[in-house]
């Protein structure tokens, strides 16, 4: 069954949406990711105007970090004020990253630094956690392994202007968590994605924020920040389509419940690694396409439609 | 009063049957709308029409041909080209037309060149290249004609421009007909369609109407609202993620009871 998108100015196959949707879904349910940094390239790939495809990825974000925040909250694993700071952060780089976005687009390099950006974060994300992974599985099989501190005095303890985060436990400059969140915003903004694999490891590693507070809170800003981010895109470049978007989020739905339950089968360290393969996947076909010659050297833009 | 119509029809009769013009073309379209519904997936339009001859067919000499075109409203366009730098496939060259047709079909009952003469094709803008170079030369670059041919190499592929040879088909020299399929991805906008008669590579009369793409229904209210109403557009997909997070979570809470 195909449907046309209005604003996409396409006809694209319903369930084929449903189906991406639903595989992003079942991976974000399993492994707590947004799933932006798979829908967006998966739209590109089936042929939605990058434009569109980064704007909608975005709005799916959305829906997606508002049914995992409100799991965390009823468990109480959200840092409010931490996640205000981050959103502070967030709101500047959003704004910075749009406009970012439309100088590049009128360039013609969006593609290639939105494709640069998707090797170079995933790329390294992926390789982190697959090492970690690796380790703590090694780690497991030896019993009497050394554990980690409780409490590491890191540089961001040292900067200006402290503040007290309760729930996370810690006491350190705000910068720190504003440059995390600012970082963030700019990759909604041009990447699609809400950002969460890279903002978890970096409050786990640059904050030191205990591994609990870490997804609830970063579901949280990513809310704020993936909304705002797309009232950006429908005002300035009119490219979310919300029908593209009404058949994604109806598939993740579904899918992260599915998700949820396989998660539970299998154990964390295994999840990991299968994660951080699948994103090394997903850095390596991208980063294929920009080292192999195309089969066609040339592409249409079409400027200012009306 | 009748004087003074007559004195106006009269010339334009004695120029319907003057023998320069012996043989003129009417044609139809089987819609003169396309509506762009949510479960639209390409159209096919159907041409068809007649030829009048005033005179006998003559006996020898070369044939009558057809040919039908299809123009989708013009943007301007830019084309570019990869390069190698770094070691990574680049944008690097770019040339940029003033406008190019969003969708373009020519289809002939002969080849278009059999059915055609250069001059002709020059004056009409009839085959695909002239459609492109009437609605605006590449400006700039010396090497612009790869740009353009690979500018109709890319909307080729992908059903935009199309030559038809020899799909018109063409009875007794009088009826003929031909259907050019529309594809899904469609821009909205009024489609030129041209009907041109030729005999010798010569147009001995021509045809033009029109067809209207629009977009309706849903398709066309949030279009429009995306575009007049941007904030309350941006808005609406906000409540739409909003509910459906939220109802996601709640469901399958109460699901688990």
């Amino acid at each position: 069954m195909s449907i046309y998108l209005p604003i996409a100015e396409i006809s694209v196959n319903a369930f084929l949406l449903l189906g991406i949707g639903g595989l992003v879904g079942v991976l974000s349910g399993m492994f707590g990711v947004g799933g932006g940094f798979l829908i967006t390239p998966l739209l590109f790939f089936i042929g939605i105007p990058p434009a569109v495809a980064v704007a909608t990825g975005v709005n799916q974000v959305v829906a997606s970090s508002i049914s995992g925040v409100l799991a965390h909250l009823r468990r109480r694993t959200v840092d409010l004020r931490m996640g205000l700071v981050l959103l502070a952060g967030g709101f500047a780089g959003s704004l910075l990253g749009i406009w970012l976005f439309n100088l590049l687009s009128a360039m013609g390099q969006i593609d290639l630094f939105v494709q640069l950006s998707y090797v170079l974060f995933l790329g390294l994300i992926g390789l982190l956690m697959f090492l970690e992974g690796v380790r703590s599985l090694t780690r497991a099989r030896r019993p009497g392994a050394r554990r980690r501190r409780l409490h590491r005095h890191l540089w961001v303890h040292k900067w200006p202007i402290k503040m007290k985060f309760r729930v996370s436990g810690l006491y350190i400059s705000v910068i720190p968590p504003l440059m995390v969140g600012a970082l963030v915003g700019v990759m909604a903004a041009i990447m699609g994605v809400g950002g969460g694999f890279i903002m978890v490891p970096a409050m786990i590693y640059v904050l030191g924020m205990p591994t609990k507070v870490v997804v609830g809170t970063s579901l949280f800003q990513i809310i704020f920040v993936s909304g705002f981010t797309t009232m950006m895109h429908a005002t300035t470049n009119y490219s979310v389509d919300v029908i593209l978007a009404g058949l994604l989020i109806l598939g993740g739905v579904i899918g992260a419940q599915l998700g949820t339950r396989l998660g539970l089968r299998l154990n964390a360290e295994q999840l990991r690694i299968l994660l951080a393969v699948l994103v090394l996947a997903v850095a390596g076909k991208i980063a294929l396409d920009l080292l192999l010659q195309p089969s066609e050297l040339y592409s249409v833009t079409v400027l200012e439609r009306r | 009063m009748m004087r003074g119509l007559a004195l106006i029809l009269l010339p334009l009769i004695a120029a319907l049957t003057s023998p320069a013009r012996s043989e003129e073309v009417v044609a139809a379209l089987n819609q003169n709308r396309v509506a762009l519904t949510a479960n639209f997936a390409g159209s096919e339009i159907l041409v068809f029409g007649a030829v009048r001859h005033e005179a006998p067919l003559p006996e020898d000499g070369p044939s009558l041909e057809v040919i039908v075109t299809i123009q989708g409203p013009s943007t301007p366009v830019e084309i570019w080209r990869k390069a190698r730098t770094l070691g990574i496939w680049v944008n690097s060259d770019s040339v940029r037309l003033r406008a190019a047709p969003s969708f373009y079909a020519v289809a002939s009952t002969a080849p278009l060149e059999q059915a055609l003469s250069n001059t002709e094709d020059l004056r009409h803008r009839i085959s695909i290249p002239l459609a492109i170079r009437a609605a605006g030369e590449a400006v700039g670059r010396p090497d612009a004609t790869a740009f353009t041919e690979a500018l109709v190499r890319i909307r080729d592929e992908n059903d935009l421009y199309q030559q038809l040879d020899g799909s018109v088909t063409f009875e007794r020299d009088t009826l003929f007909n031909t259907r050019i399929s529309l594809p899904s991805n469609l821009t909205e906008g009024t489609y030129a369609t041209r009907i041109f008669l030729t005999r010798g590579g010569e147009v001995i009369d021509r045809y033009e109407t029109s067809i209207e793409v629009s977009k309706v229904g849903l398709e066309r209210w949030l279009y429009t609202l995306a575009h007049e109403q941007p904030i309350l557009y941006g808005l609406l997909a906000l409540v739409i993620a909003l509910v459906a997070g939220w109802g996601a979570s709640a469901a399958f809470r109460y699901m688990r009871g």
